[in-house]
């Protein structure tokens, strides 16, 4: 049984499985069986086997390559002396890149693959390529080994009396079971529990809408129609410890409307002469939208491409985003600079269990 | 063993000449380590050829020398996220605020010499050691290496994919730039959308609020310690395994399922092995030398605020993104709570359910044929038309995902619609599996026709001959007994029977709806739509005598 060398465990299951095929028992069974095993084919003597001037020039050849790979590792250790870190080069069509960085590389691939052709081409010529065949023996362990196992296990269980003092195994399954809590506890302090943080941003009644790139104060007059203006609370600057929290939640993009556009009735209630603030930081996942279609107000997030209607309470046209983009009231103060009326009203960016 | 060291030391004293100095080493170790034995059994060892043995190894070497370039990057490498400004050779971020670990892999790229080489191996190393994992994997699928005894290598294998995609993608999120920190944000999302625990498994993920000052260092410990060491062992175990249970092979003459026929480990193995290793090693070190990976210098610092466009994944990554990316919008509000449902199912359910499913399937088949043998010759993918039909599948919703995560370049290098695509990769991912299987089964039953009539009417010799009567007939010219063998020496299974519902005495007899489901199955795999009848001797002879 040539397909067979398990023992059989499933005597009763075997009625679907194919018969097994025969071995080939010389060669009247050939005659008989077309399609018997001939067994392996002899052996084909390559060129190198025969010739021993084709076995000169193999050897040749490999030493060849090994000596190339020599050459390149001097290459590589000139490259590094010799090539300066900063000089850039043009080289088409890979583009501006590293000279120091191509030169060690090449030099150093040089070098590697010359050894492994080396190898491969002096195993493929000249070591012996006559086949050889080794057994299998089946995984599985004989019957009788099988039984010495189980029965020194049933020997040593019975032993160690676990089965007999209940006592002991039930404790004992308990210690262990509780030991590992020690270790869930002690991961407790990888962070503070999440409580409101993340209702609340930065903005207050009477912050300031800062503009990101020029870091002053926004006046309406600063807001052109059909351009995307970033901006940020006044008083987060970047050198702050907190920065990046920060404005991971209170970044905020502004856009100019013609107020007749606004469909969405509390949007025109918190926009001022038909400038609007939504919340930059898409519902989906959290990515900065950043895409401003001038002509439709669309906002695109560049992360999955989910589309805000910012005429329209920034409701989702299009993409997986789930809810609307959060919209901060704002309005003017005394010196003509915008500000917030108070903070978000919804938890800004990704939904979330406790987000309601 | 003291008689056996004696003897050999006698019988150098009695040549009065020493053992070379290799020899008396090994006898040294031996001694020791019992070398001896263990090289008995493995130093001749018989590997068998076939070109798509090397995926596999592509991908232990490339894990090599993603090790021998980490640990190099480690020497350079701050995992902190302390902001700091730049003050470095690279001009155009001059005095930009970053984290330490930006920072640190500029000067990765630009301060230390050799280094942005190491940092582009290593990347490149990545990206081509998941390739080769999901090559190989595919290998062995189609070949049904996967049997018995090798379910559990299969299991440790499909585990080191799936783990080195979460390796490869706490590795980019290393130097905190740009691109990868939209990666973790885009993490970050995901994790708040587990319901009830997300916003608490977030705050300890990040040790705070996003992006908070630790996830770097954390990823780091995951990085280089915690995933590799798992890889690491699984690997190891996998090599003993292959080792143990020995390459499988085709049938073919003198090739059965109790042998293996091929090349001795020394030196014919050893030196091909070996010499692959640096094969790989040199072209990996030649793409990076030429191709420019994750130029972060480019994509500057990472701010929560700002994003580069085109942002897209490493490729192993991409099937998960194209999940999230065409899901609907969905969101449940109930008693104040919020289900994320857009979010959760594509990366809590999809992801998991395609990966498992390939994952799985070696058990369900062998359930199905209910076969308990040992398997050492890899099938002929058409000699299993519903398991190839099945992994064909697989691949195309695997593509179909991967096609809708980068659906804005398909949108901007095809002209396409973002919104033809999304529906496109919508509606595919169901119907376009179904779609393959289908076709694949059919090719694979025309090809085992096709092997049917070679052995039975020969091969094709393209000469025309014009019978007496004018007919014009191909010359077919019978098969050498080699051929025959090879195209007739895989098992058939045939489909296994729940027999009559109600024994000789007319009671019910119990089946269980498992039972029925597997007798379904397995006439589906195997019954008549599922396998063409390889050809019997007596087909064979009754033909042959019909020719003389
Ligand atoms: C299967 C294993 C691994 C994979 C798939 C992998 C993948 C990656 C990737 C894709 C990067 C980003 C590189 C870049 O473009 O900047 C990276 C960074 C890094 N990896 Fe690995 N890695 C693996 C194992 C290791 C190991 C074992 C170590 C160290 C012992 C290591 C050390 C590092 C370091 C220090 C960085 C940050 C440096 C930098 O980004 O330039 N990695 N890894
Ligand atoms: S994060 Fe904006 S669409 Fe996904």
């Amino acid at each position: 049984m040539s397909s067979q060398t398990g023992p059989d465990e499933n005597v009763s299951d075997d009625e679907n499985l194919p018969a097994a095929q025969e071995e080939s028992h010389g060669a009247e069974v050939v005659e008989a069986d077309p399609f018997a095993d001939p067994g392996l084919p002899p052996h084909e003597h390559r060129i190198q086997d025969i010739d021993e001037r084709a076995a000169k020039r193999s050897e040749r050849t490999v030493a060849l390559l090994f000596t190339l790979s020599m050459l390149a590792t001097v290459g590589f250790i000139a490259s590094f002396v010799a090539f300066p870190i900063d000089e850039i080069i043009y080289v088409w069509p890979l583009g501006h890149i590293s000279s120091l960085n191509l030169a060690l590389g090449l030099t150093l691939g040089v070098a590697l693959f010359c050894i492994g052709a080396g190898a491969v081409h002096w195993a493929r010529t000249l070591m012996s390529d006559e086949e050889m065949v080794d057994e299998r023996h089946p995984v599985a362990a004989s019957p009788e080994v099988r039984e010495k196992v189980i029965s020194d296990f049933k020997q040593g269980a019975k032993e160690s009396a676990l089965g007999r003092r209940k006592l002991i195994r039930n404790t004992m399954f308990g210690a262990v079971a509780l030991v590992p809590l020690s270790g869930i506890v002690l991961l407790r302090d990888l962070g503070p529990l999440p409580k409101d943080k993340l209702r609340h941003t930065a903005w207050k009644k009477g912050k300031l809408l800062v503009n990101e790139n020029t870091n002053e104060p926004l006046r309406p007059e600063d807001i052109a129609v059909g351009s995307l203006t970033f901006a940020k609370p006044e008083g987060l600057e970047e050198e702050d410890h907190h920065f990046q929290e920060e404005i991971a939640k209170a970044a905020l993009m502004i856009v100019r409307l013609e107020p007749n556009d606004i469909k969405d009735k509390r949007e025109l209630d918190w926009s001022h002469e038909g400038i609007v603030a939504f919340s930059k930081i898409c519902t989906h996942v959290g990515c900065p939208v950043s895409l401003y279609e001038q002509q439709t107000h669309h906002v695109l997030c560049p992360c999955h491409q989910s589309t805000f209607d910012l005429t329209d309470g920034a409701r989702v046209l299009f993409g997986p985003a789930g809810h609307p983009l959060p919209q901060l009231n704002i309005s003017v103060n005394k010196d003509g600079y915008l500000e917030a009326q108070g903070d978000f009203a919804e938890p800004v960016g990704p939904a979330f269990w406790e987000r309601g | 063993m003291s008689t056996a060291t004696e003897t050999r030391g006698s019988a150098a004293a009695e040549g009065k000449k020493k053992a070379p100095a290799g020899e008396r080493v090994a006898d040294w170790a031996d001694g020791r380590l019992g070398i001896y034995s263990l090289a008995k059994a493995n130093m001749r060892k018989i590997f068998p050829d076939h070109w798509s043995f090397m995926l596999g190894e592509v991908a232990l070497y490339s894990f090599i020398i993603i090790i021998l370039t980490g640990v190099y990057l480690t020497l350079f490498f701050h995992p902190s996220m302390n902001e700091v400004e730049y003050h470095g050779p690279y001009t155009p971020m001059q005095g930009v605020q970053m984290s330490e670990a930006f920072k640190s892999t500029l000067d990765i790229s630009f301060d230390v010499r050799g280094g942005l080489l190491v940092r582009q191996i290593h990347h490149w190393a990545a990206l081509i050691f998941l390739a080769a994992m999901f090559v190989h994997m595919m290998r062995v699928f189609f070949t049904g290496a996967f049997r018995k005894p090798r379910e559990i290598n299969w299991v440790f294998g499909f585990l080191l994919f799936v783990l080195g995609m979460f390796t490869g993608f706490t590795g980019y999120s290393l130097p905190d730039d740009l691109l990868s920190g939209t990666g973790v944000r885009f993490m970050e999302g995901a994790v708040l959308s587990v319901p009830i625990v997300g916003t608490y498994l977030s705050m300890f993920l990040f040790g705070g609020e996003f992006p908070g000052d630790d996830f770097v260092a954390r990823f780091y410990s995951i990085h280089i310690l915690v995933l590799p060491g798992i890889m690491l062992g699984l690997l190891v175990a996998h090599l003993i395994l292959v080792f143990y249970h020995k390459h499988t092979q085709f049938a073919g003459p003198g090739r059965k399922n109790s042998n293996v026929v091929g090349m001795p480990l020394l030196p014919v193995y050893m030196a091909k092995a070996g010499g692959f290793f640096f094969l790989v090693f040199g072209v990996i070190a030649a793409i990076a030398a030429l191709f420019t990976i994750n130029p972060i210098w480019v994509l500057g610092p990472y701010r929560p605020d700002q994003v580069s466009t085109n942002a897209q994944p490493d490729w192993y990554m991409g099937f998960s993104e194209g999940l999230v990316r065409v899901m609907p919008g969905w969101e449940v509000d109930f008693l104040g709570h919020t289900l994320v449902l857009g979010v959760a199912i594509p990366l809590m359910i999809l992801f998991p359910l395609v990966l498992v499913a390939i994952a799985v399937y070696p058990f369900i088949e062998a359930w199905v044929t209910g076969d308990k043998r040992e398997h050492h010759i890899a099938d002929r993918p058409r000699n299993a038309p519903t398991r190839t039909a099945f992994g064909a599948a697989w691949i195309s919703w695997y593509f179909v995902c991967l096609v809708g995560g980068g659906n804005d370049l398909w949108a901007t290098h095809f002209h396409l619609s973002i919104n033809a695509i999304t529906w496109f990769v919508r509606i595919a991912f169901f119907v376009l599996p179904v779609l393959v299987f289908w076709v694949t089964r059919r090719i694979c039953l025309g090809l085992q026709r096709k092997d049917r009539e070679k052995v039975l009417h020969g091969r094709e010799t393209g000469t025309i001959k014009r019978l007496p009567h004018g007919e014009f007939v191909e010359i077919h010219e019978p098969l050498s007994q080699e051929q025959l063998h090879t195209l007739t020496a895989h098992d058939q299974y045939e489909p296994v029977e729940i027999g009559p519902l109600k024994d000789e005495n007319g009671v019910e007899r119990k089946v269980s709806r498992g039972q029925k489901l597997r007798a379904k199955l397995s006439k589906g795999y195997y019954g008549e739509s599922g396998q063409i009848p390889k050809p019997t001797r007596e087909e064979y002879h009754e033909l042959e005598s019909g020719h003389h």
